[in-house]
């Protein structure tokens, strides 16, 4: 038996065994080791306005979700309408976190589809979503008064999500 | 009691593929002539029972039978029959039934058209197929039932997901399936040859046919998903290198790559070694592509509920199924014989370089799909991967395939002499570059990229019509080389489509009250009102706009907003106007208040060459799959 009509085998087991470790980690819910957890800080600048800029500390006192969205990203036109709800709720801010994205892209997506966000900050190259541990767009984050992460999603958000689950913490945590 | 009959039939269809997949191998291996003839009768029976178990799924959604609990989540009693028909094959359970159904229908196909072929060759072909066939069953039996039973009874059903419900959803699935599991037949005749040692030319004959059969429908699956994607989803676009978009289209490119290698492999017996096993790889991932789709280890727009079980039962079948095949690869394919010798300038140097390009990008687009499941998994962190990545590896290696793919059909096999060659084709090289100068000028603005666009696909227009001509006078060109000219010319269509789209799309997103115009791409849109519409099951807001140049040729189109009742999310239903030369494509956004509504416009140029191209590459196939000499070849070896 020659040597290499073994490669095509050898890589596939590879695969397999890659495969393997994935299917034991489900996608949407990847333990993030930031809950309960301060949120990193940022300082970068905003999606409309390059000269302006945005940081986390500036929400202290107010319970606010971070969504992390993209213009190239399919799943996030699945969530916008979801979205869309939230804000016109009013139960909390959300803020957009526009993600390894082209600027023109990103800010046409939202004149076409409508903007749910009360601003958006640009981290085109994806430096903010490392602190933050981005799986994959979109991304949701809940976080409280004093700054720390109470919730992630991971995936679009889905109506029965936002009545079963989001509503009530964002409720919730500005009681606290 | 009619599911029951159902569950009944996938019961005993199982036990009958079981006989199907082990006595023929076992009979052609002891040369026991009793155990091998079961082959066919074995397979006729699987595909009646497959055919009740299918029709009895389809007869519950049509009578709405709620007590049926995947029916109950994917119909309801207002949904028009049409789609609950589609539904059939809307969800988990169902679409893999409708995969097996397919399996058994290549089986049956194969098992009746092999009469000229020998009965060992034949029993270990639909041996093999009747062991997968049997592990897809084992599958559905035991971790995705479609005829399990939801007792009491729903009063109503969850109705199908309202992006489903379009004809698109009623044709897609199908034809893609048609297509994955068709290199199933590739792949066993692959194994049988492995299994007898006989891989030679007889072989690559027999498969080349079924592959191209199933290339052509993997073809249409994938040109009608795009297709649909586009007028349905309401975003414009027309591919989004979704993870499932990817799943079908890898194995397309290792089946285009597989088509022409066999090619060398009938007419000149060489890459034998290679060619099974790029008939075992498309196959292998075609069942990776249902793997990543089922188990839900990649999320995506596709994403069906998710199962650990089941994405463990079919790892394990793939590593089986795939495993036992390389295996039996790395063990036999070294005994088979070389090929005739060839030269560096010749045909056959052509195909295995086109071959690599092929293999390679499917390569890089299977890495760009699995590279946040490999990193996750090494603990690395964890990233994702968009289009950007795509577009900036998978374009620049189609640049060289498209290149060779103007020079490789004049070769000769063996040797030729490319000098010779060169001297034919500076003419097609002229054309190239004059029209990759002048078209984006005539569209108003260069670009290099449009001009590379522009530039390859003139490349291989002009360079197949020299063919064409040299062919004619040297006389009647056989239906083959018709085929693979028209399937060639479909590539050249579709690079003038994407390159047209890509390069002169225009959009417009405006603010628009009853009376207001838009203007786009030379054409004059005008809004004339908004009023409510009632659909079977869903409310809608229907947009009335009147479409113009310079005030003739007035045309109505009608985009909406629907609610469907079963579903809180609205839809967007773009109207379009399509064209040989554009598309027009309007659709309704939001109501903003005082009487006006978001809307967008775009202009797509040449969009629907795009699917046209799609749609002469499957007309090549089937030219070249009729063509008379694997009826006539084949009677004369055998007979």
């Amino acid at each position: 038996m020659k040597a290499k009509f073994l490669i095509p085998l050898i890589l596939f087991i590879g695969l397999v065994v890659f495969l393997a470790i994935g299917l034991n980690r489900d996608p949407h819910e990847v333990p993030s080791p930031l809950i309960n957890k301060a949120a990193p800080v940022f300082e970068v600048s905003q999606l409309a306005d390059a000269n302006k800029t945005f940081s986390p500390v500036s929400m202290k006192g107010q319970v606010w979700v971070l969504n992390v969205w993209a213009s190239w990203c399919v799943a996030c036109r699945e969530e916008h309408p979801v979205l869309v709800e939230l804000a016109k709720s009013q139960v909390a801010p959300v803020v957009g976190l526009d993600y390894k994205d082209k600027r023109e892209e990103a800010l046409a997506m939202l004149a076409r589809q409508g903007n749910p966000y009360v601003l958006s900050v640009f981290d085109g190259n994806g430096r903010v979503g490392i602190d933050y541990g981005v799986y994959g767009v979109p991304e949701t984050y809940i976080i409280d008064k004093v700054g720390v992460i109470r919730f992630k999603h991971i995936g679009p958000l889905t109506m029965d999500l936002l009545n079963q689950k989001i509503y009530p913490m964002l409720t919730a945590l500005k009681k606290s | 009691m009619i599911p029951e009959f159902g569950h009944y039939a996938l019961v005993l269809a199982l036990c009958i593929a079981i006989i199907q997949g082990v006595l023929p191998l076992l009979g052609a291996h002891f040369g026991r002539r009793d155990w091998l003839v079961l082959a066919r009768p074995a397979a006729q029976t699987v595909f009646l029972l497959l055919a009740i178990a299918f029709g009895i799924l389809a007869w519950s959604f049509y009578v709405n039978d709620f007590s049926v609990l995947y029916v109950a989540e994917h119909s309801n009693s207002q949904l028009p029959v049409i789609y609950r028909l589609g539904a059939v094959w809307g969800g988990h359970e169902g679409s893999l039934l409708l995969w097996i159904f397919l399996l058994a229908t290549w089986t049956i196909l194969v098992s009746q058209l092999s009469k000229a072929l020998d009965d060992f060759m034949v029993a270990r072909v639909i041996g093999v197929l009747g062991l997968v066939t049997s592990g897809l069953l084992l599958f559905v039996l035991t971790t995705s039932n479609p005829f399990e039973r939801l007792l009491p009874a729903a009063q109503d059903g969850r109705s199908l997901n309202p992006l489903l419900q379009d004809p698109g959803l009623v044709f897609h699935p199908p034809m893609l399936y048609m297509g994955y599991v068709g290199f199933s037949v590739a792949f066993a005749f692959a194994i049988a040859s492995l299994l007898s040692g006989r891989l030679d030319a007889a072989w690559a004959r027999w498969s080349r046919p079924w592959t191209t059969a199933a290339w052509v429908f993997l073809t249409l699956g994938i040109a009608l998903g795009s297709w649909w994607a586009y007028y349905e989803l309401g975003w414009g676009g027309w591919w989004f290198w979704d993870p499932v978009e990817n799943a079908s289209f890898i194995p397309w490119l290792v089946g285009t790559a597989l088509l022409h290698s066999l090619a060398v492999t009938e007419k000149r017996g060489g890459f034998k070694s290679w060619t099974v096993l790029l008939a075992i790889t498309a196959f292998s991932l075609s069942l990776l592509g249902t793997f990543l789709v089922r188990s839900g280890v990649l999320t995506s727009v596709h994403a069906f509920a998710t199962d650990p079980r089941r994405g463990i039962f079919i790892l394990i079948f793939l590593s089986l199924v795939v495993g036992s095949s390389l295996a039996l690869y790395a063990w036999r394919a070294p005994k088979s014989s070389m090929g005739g010798k060839f030269s560096l300038s010749s045909r056959e140097t052509f195909i295995l370089l086109g071959n690599v390009f092929l293999v390679v990008s499917a390569g890089s687009v299977l890495l760009g799909t699995l590279y946040p499941l490999l990193i996750d998994a090494l603990h690395l962190g964890k990233i994702s991967v968009g289009p950007p990545y795509f577009n900036s590896v998978f374009v620049p290696i189609m640049v060289p395939l498209l290149v060779l793919m103007g020079v490789g059909p004049w070769t000769n096999w063996k040797q030729s002499n490319l000098l010779a060659i060169i001297k034919h084709l500076w003419l097609a090289g002229l054309v190239a570059v004059l029209a990759g100068i002048a078209i984006p000028l005539i569209m108003g603005q260069f670009t290099w990229l449009a001009g590379m666009g522009f530039m390859l696909a003139f490349w291989v227009i002009a360079s197949g019509c020299m063919q064409v001509a040299r062919q004619a006078k040297a006389g009647k060109p056989t239906r083959s080389f018709i085929g693979m000219q028209v399937a060639h010319l479909g590539i050249a269509v579709f690079v003038i489509g994407i390159t047209m789209v890509g390069a002169y799309q225009e959009e417009k997103d405006v603010r628009m009250a009853a009376g207001d115009t838009v203007s786009v791409g030379g054409y004059q849109i005008q809004l004339q009102s908004v009023n409510n519409a009632l659909g079977p099951n869903y409310r809608a807001m229907r947009g009335t706009f009147v479409l113009s140049k310079n005030g003739s040729n007035q045309i109505s189109l009608y985009p909406e907003k629907r609610n469907y009742f079963s579903s809180t999310m609205p839809m967007t239903e773009a109207a379009i106007d399509a064209g040989l030369t554009r598309d027009i494509y309007v659709s309704l956004g939001e109501e903003l208040g005082d009487q006006s509504w978001a809307v967008r416009v775009y202009y797509k140029p040449f969009v629907d060459w795009i699917w046209g191209g799609c749609l002469l590459m499957a007309l090549g196939g089937v030219l070249a799959m009729s063509d008379k000499r694997y009826r006539l070849k084949l009677k004369s070896k055998f007979s």
